[in-house]
């Protein structure tokens, strides 16, 4: 009776252990399993190209059938992190490009550059920057899915009211202010009609004037979106690192970008601006302050046409590059790309492989990036992809991607953490709380002893492997 | 030991074991897990590296830390006597016997049920520098600039300071139930000695609930080093570090910089701190609390 006690108690706990363990594969079939980020329609997308790829019965070494099975996965950054340290990480997953470089440093994901090599995977079918992306410490590590270029975007309907021609966006960062003071709204106290900013200027004491009036709309906003404070150095011709080892966050053209960026406080004053700011609603949603015609001008992605098809579906707009100081540089962009990984610890690497190889042929990346509403990072592009799209700019956002201007964020180890601090001087410089020179150059510092000391224990990590 | 209580010994075990093996596993070895990582260069995606007292020193040395640690101390300052005036004035007055308490009862508890993430944006709205309801209130009476609070500096901790008044719900459950359990006898008795009702608060009820209180403020104590999901929803630790505390800027190294041993050590500096002034209240509050029978 007891012995039969203690074996029962044994099944059911080996039952529950065996109930955490992944799924034996049936004998004919290699189930792959991906992890997607992303819900709704971008998902639809991704499930799209799956079941593509599954009708194809592609087949590995073994000659057995391989079957991609999708899930979609929240917060996918920290959910990978632990099945990767459990051991027990998906084969494939979609993640966001900045976390290459962490996962690519810990030996969290697979180099790919022998499975590159075996299909015959080259650099010259990518558009340069998304090879680049996939790059780190002179290997590949994952592949393009869909990418993303930001571009000005600006409200037609108030350039004509401003009376600017709603056809010629900005071509530097001067005009691109000038433009601002037509385009920025004043109402000030005991008058119904605003007025905009070039007029007011031109009274004395307009000053005082602004004080006591009240912004209703504005040309452009640095801090709207806000999504990208450290950005502005690169349409400077400033970078906030030279890729090595050496932190440049103050260097002469970034301190005159957070310049231009305190110029806006200076000009429209700091509490004004944050008194308007306050009326902007969440991103998603007709409040936002672009697609409520609040800000004329502002800076996003090639999914912001998504956002103006759903919220502001009436809108007259266009996109542009984003112009540069003087207009020394053309087509500057930041280019973002989603990518598809091999985790450490994965059950069938080649076999997940074979579908990211899947992904990356034209057909299923067309297929992908029409779906998900976004430029494809392959150089072959059909024209049916740009007939059928839906974004009637997309072939904008595309160009930005192939200028020799285009940027991508540092792929440095410490890259978030600099993220925050460059947030932090943002907020410094933007309210008046400190000059740019100093504050960046307390960045430098401080990212700079960092890199430091990170960059030493990755050299002792090497020498140890 | 007895056969007999041999085999009853085993047969708690095993009764037991389930939570035994929970315990130790989800609870103990996390712990003691920790404390090796705060001594380790520990990303989590790659085996921990012993280092010493590395991160303590750089800990030591990291403007953000103190920063983080000085708006967590702020809070708590703040947040616990304002806490506790609060919630034990509104358990006094929802211990008074009106018509229709249950109904005021359930309106001070309804807060405490609501999403911190749901509530945190509800309160993004009130506190909105431009159309929020609660400059709208100050403006009413008689403030005609108020701050533009999550996004002033001097302004986005007491905030976040006023929003956790909200949600003392459970707090005034907890000093409902002690205010119920104070013996009628002593205050009739007051009542006959011609006390009035600051006597009587001071000298009958305030001691009669006092393991209460203590109970009350070691839990908020516990709870105000933790605050997180405020900042991290509400400002994301901005305007300039104003609203960066602890538990956020701990968050922020663990899952974003995968700095987990560096985390660990902030995570045991945390603990000694609340475990000091937990020792310290319980020392200086030995004698003033009254435990009954």
């Amino acid at each position: 009776m007891k012995k039969s006690i203690v074996l029962l108690s044994i099944a059911v706990l080996a039952f529950q252990l065996a109930g955490c363990a992944r799924e034996q594969d049936s004998s004919d079939i290699v189930k792959v399993s991906y992890w997607e980020k992303w819900t709704g329609f971008e998902a639809e997308a991704m499930q799209a190209v799956i079941d593509l790829f599954n009708s194809k019965k592609f087949r590995n070494k073994d000659g057995k059938a391989i079957q991609v099975e999708m899930n979609a996965v929240s917060e996918i950054d920290r959910r990978l992190l632990m099945a990767t340290t459990g051991g027990n990480p998906p084969d494939v997953a979609g993640v966001w490009m900045w976390l290459v470089t962490a996962y690519a440093e810990k030996g969290a994901i697979l180099c790919i550059d022998d499975y590159l090599r075996e299909a015959g995977i080259t650099e010259d079918r990518y558009l340069p920057v998304f090879w680049e992306i996939c790059k780190y410490k002179g290997k590949m590590w994952c592949l393009p899915s869909t990418p993303a270029s930001i571009t000005l975007h600006w409200n037609k309907r108030l350039f004509r009211e401003a009376g600017l021609d709603p056809n010629v966006p900005p071509k530097t960062i001067q005009e691109l202010d000038a433009m601002t003071e037509k385009l920025t709204l004043i109402k000030l106290p005991g008058n119904n009609k605003p007025i905009s900013f070039y007029e007011l200027k031109s009274r004395t004491n307009y000053k005082n004037l602004l004080a006591k009036g009240k912004i209703i709309q504005m040309g452009f906003l640095p801090s709207e979106p806000g999504w990208w404070p450290w950005l502005w150095g690169y349409w400077f011709g400033g970078k906030l690192w030279d890729g090595k080892d050496t932190v440049t966050t103050d260097e002469p053209r970034n301190i005159k970008a957070y310049e231009w960026v305190r110029s806006y406080s200076e000009k429209y004053g700091v509490e004004n601006i944050k008194k308007f700011s306050s009326s902007f609603g969440v991103f998603a949603s007709p409040q936002n302050a672009f697609l409520s015609s609040k800000v004329a001008m502002t800076t996003q992605g090639v999914w912001m046409f998504n956002f103006i098809d759903k919220y502001a579906a009436g809108m007259d707009w266009a996109v542009g590059p984003f112009p540069s100081d003087e207009g020394k540089l053309r087509d500057v962009s930041y280019i973002e790309a989603d990518v598809l990984v091999i985790p450490r610890g994965a059950k069938h690497p080649a076999e997940g492989f074979k579908f990211i190889g899947f992904v990356n042929t034209q057909e299923a990346m067309e297929l992908l990036c029409e779906g998900q509403r976004k430029f494809t990072p392959l150089k072959e592009v059909s024209e049916g992809f740009y007939a059928r799209h839906k974004n009637p700019y997309i072939r904008v956002f595309r160009a930005l991607a192939e200028s020799p201007d285009a940027f991508i964020a540092p792929k440095m180890i410490i890259w978030p953490e600099y993220q925050r601090e460059m947030i932090f001087a943002y907020e410094l410089v933007r309210d008046l709380k400190a000059s740019p020179k100093d504050v960046l150059s307390d960045v430098r510092k401080a990212m700079q002893r960092r890199l430091d000391r990170e960059l030493e224990i990755s050299k002792r990590v090497e020498k140890k492997r | 030991m007895t056969k007999e209580e041999k085999r009853e010994l085993v047969k708690g075990i095993l009764f037991t074991s389930p939570w035994l093996v929970g315990f130790s596993i989800f609870v103990i070895y996390p712990i003691l897990a920790s404390f090796y990582y705060s001594f380790c260069n520990y990303s989590v995606l790659q085996p921990p590296r012993f280092i010493g007292l590395l991160n303590y020193k750089d800990l030591f040395t990291d403007p953000i830390f103190w920063k983080s640690l000085w708006n967590t101390g702020y809070f708590v300052i703040f947040m616990i006597p304002l806490g506790l005036v609060t919630s034990l004035s509104l358990a006094m007055l929802l211990n008074t016997k009106v018509r229709g308490m249950a109904f005021y009862r359930m309106i001070f508890f309804i807060p405490s049920l609501v999403p911190m993430v749901a509530g945190s944006i509800l309160w993004m709205w009130i506190f909105n520098g431009e159309y929020g309801l609660f400059n709208n209130f100050l403006m009413r009476v008689g403030i005609p600039h108020p701050p533009n609070w999550l996004m002033d500096i001097r302004f986005a901790k007491p905030a976040i300071i006023i929003m956790s008044l909200w949600g003392l719900g459970n707090m005034i459950v907890i000093y409902l139930a002690g205010l119920q359990d104070v013996p009628v006898s002593l205050i009739e008795a007051a009542d006959l000695d011609g006390a009035n009702w600051f006597d009587k608060l001071w000298n009958i009820t305030i001691p009669m609930i006092s393991p209460v209180i203590y109970f009350n403020v070691i839990m908020a104590i516990i709870g105000s080093f933790q605050i997180f999901s405020q900042a991290y929803i509400m400002t994301g630790g901005g305007p300039q570090r104003s609203t960066t505390f602890y538990a956020l800027y701990l968050y922020q190294t663990a899952f974003e910089d995968f700095r987990m041993g560096y985390a660990s050590a902030m995570a045991w500096i945390l603990f000694v701190i609340i475990l000091i002034l937990t020792l310290l209240i319980t020392r200086v509050s030995k004698e003033k609390i009254y435990y009954g029978g």
